[in-house]
């Protein structure tokens, strides 16, 4: 028999206190977006629930959201696949052939490195460059600056998955005439489709979320992605608290989806160079 | 359809297949060079023009870009710049603050966790969430959490009968509202790190410990937080080099200010960069912090290199 023991009900109740303290503001906002203004002011609980916020936010008449909802997909799609062309392609490479330490070396920590820089080091020469190539304001712009931001998460994911293929797969492919490119395509990527299913949502949702690039690398709804649109809206209407609302619920919709799947890969992919294997 | 393709004659068969054979024997660097060119087109060459921008003034002319070589000019008005020591010491007290609070908050939750049947996957799932939030949702959602008339503290504190305070427009406060959010925002990170970290260590010293009659707390002292240390050096190290990266959320919370009471260095770079518009000297400092990064993350290197052997 085991002996009752209080520890378990205080070990729970700071546990749900965490929780509650994470889930907070996000219910708050989500209260908030559905909320007309005279509820937001009264602070009252009961209210009737509106959708006029997110009907003003997505009216291309009264804001430019619908646009920049557009600019974003475009841009963590574009981003998500060139990424994961590059990153599937340089994980096969580095896991399935031998390489001289000094180069894979050298790669991986260029990479681990870019990782661990802020992206503010990279704001001025990428002007220029959007400058340059004539593509500053332009989403082609803020795909450019977000593969950077995408590439090392992407491609130390791919790594792991390449590396728990058997070798003899693609041995036994080769011995039945399949090219080595074949062999990639039609045994290697099918086998670690969740690994490309989770480095393209994770880039995906970093391409999302991202604010600095999209901040410096355009100036008008031609090519500016939604945080920007929310931190505009927010410092020019700081009084307009249900669009405010509105438009920071509506930004993390793609991430309330991620978690509920794939979340393994994803903690995997968050915690990039702290844990092995 | 050209008929030649569907029945090739000898010769095309020989050049094809030794094309063929050339590529599958090369295809490591086939397969690798997209990244490569990706990395000299986007990491390499910007890193040049970052060097090359730190000496130079530089500006844009009706579209054309003007530079001229100034060497360490920018080394001196930084010198006398008094937002950079500002900045700088402001960065210092945020990293080190969140760091500290995090790791501690963090290796409670994992500890309270690991010891946990039930519930485990709602705590992981839930921590999960600020992780992947836009940062710039998480500047909104607690502008609206501290808005001095209708935000949810001050309302919850009315009900108290206790006055809020103005939170982040007041300088006393500013840098604390600016950290709590950061716990919101990065306690998961390290609680994800430091659970697995926990889940990996092996369970049979700590049932022999017991059977030897240790207590709990002596199990926490003398083997599971020695053996943890690994893991706790890394969290530690590579919290300390992202919480360096921090700009979203105060770029919306405060903007640096009340004056410059959150100006942390990012940000500062970046009002260089966009709002006074000095390409050169921006880039200079932007330099600076690259390198602090370098030191931090080379020494994180090191203690890496260290835990695996």
């Amino acid at each position: 028999m085991k002996k009752f023991s209080i520890e378990p009900v205080f070990r729970h109740g700071f546990l749900m206190f965490v929780v509650v303290f994470t889930l907070v503001p996000i219910f708050f906002t989500l209260m908030t977006s559905l909320k007309l203004f005279r509820d937001i002011i009264s602070g009252s609980l009961a209210f009737t629930p509106t959708l006029v916020n997110y009907e003003r936010l997505f009216d291309p008449s009264q804001s430019n959201f619908l646009r920049l909802t557009f600019n974003s997909l475009v841009v963590a799609a574009g981003t998500m696949v060139i990424v994961l062309v590059i990153a599937s392609l340089a994980a096969y490479s580095l896991s399935r052939f031998r390489w001289r330490p000094l180069w894979s070396g050298l790669l991986l920590g260029a990479i681990l490195f870019i990782h661990m820089l802020p992206p503010v080091t990279f704001l001025g020469p990428f002007y220029l460059i959007a400058r340059a190539l004539n593509i500053y304001d332009t989403v082609l712009a803020v795909i450019m600056g977000h593969i950077v931001l995408n590439l090392p998460t992407a491609t130390w994911i791919l790594l792991d998955f390449f590396a728990d293929v058997p070798k003899e797969l693609e041995e036994a492919a080769m011995v039945d005439g399949a090219n080595r490119f074949q062999s990639l395509t039609q045994v290697l990527l099918p086998m670690i489709q969740p690994g490309i299913a989770a480095a393209g949502a994770l880039a995906f949702i970093f391409s999302w979320r991202d604010f600095l690039f999209s901040l410096s690398l355009t100036s008008t709804p031609r090519g500016m992605t939604i945080p920007v649109g929310i931190s505009s809206f927010v410092q020019e209407y700081s009084i307009r608290y249900g669009e405010m609302a509105a438009g920071a619920f509506f930004a993390m919709i793609p991430a309330l989806l991620m978690v509920a799947f794939a979340q393994r890969y994803i903690i995997k992919g968050l915690t990039l160079g702290a844990l092995k294997g | 359809m050209n008929p030649s393709k569907l029945s090739p004659t000898p010769n095309q068969v020989g050049i094809s297949s030794r094309l063929g054979k050339f590529i599958d024997r090369t295809f490591q660097y086939w397969t690798v060079a997209p990244l490569v060119i990706t990395l000299l087109l986007l990491v390499a060459y910007p890193s040049y023009q970052l060097f090359r921008m730190s000496v130079s003034e530089v500006d844009i002319v009706k579209g054309e870009t003007v530079w001229e070589f100034v060497g360490l000019k920018h080394l001196e008005t930084a010198r006398q710049d008094p937002v950079v020591p500002t900045a700088l010491k402001n960065t210092l007290v945020f990293v080190i603050a969140v760091v500290i609070i995090e790791t501690v908050l963090a290796l409670v939750i994992s500890l309270l966790v690991s010891r946990s049947n039930h519930f485990v996957g709602l705590y992981r799932t839930v921590l999960l969430i600020p992780l992947l939030v836009p940062p710039i949702a998480i500047g909104t959602m607690w502008r609206l959490m501290y808005d001095y008339n209708y935000g949810f503290i001050n309302q919850a504190l009315a009900v108290f009968g206790i006055p809020g305070p103005t939170w982040t427009a007041d300088p006393q406060l500013a840098m604390p509202s600016v950290i709590l959010v950061d716990l919101w925002h990065w306690t998961s990170f390290m609680f994800l790190i430091i659970l697995a970290g926990l889940e990996s260590l092996p369970q049979e010293v700590n049932e022999a410990a017991r059977v030897d009659g240790a207590s709990e707390s002596q199990i926490l002292r003398y083997i599971t937080l020695p053996l943890l240390r690994p893991t706790l050096l890394t969290a530690v190290m590579l919290r300390t080099i992202f919480a360096f990266k921090v700009f979203d959320e105060i770029f919306l919370l405060t903007g640096g200010g009340p004056g410059t009471a959150t100006e942390v260095i990012s940000l500062y770079i970046y009002d260089v960069f966009s709002g006074q518009f000095r390409l050169g000297y921006a880039s200079f400092l932007a330099l600076g912090l690259a390198l602090i990064i370098s030191i931090f993350v080379i020494f994180y290197r090191r203690v890496g290199q260290r835990a695996q052997a």
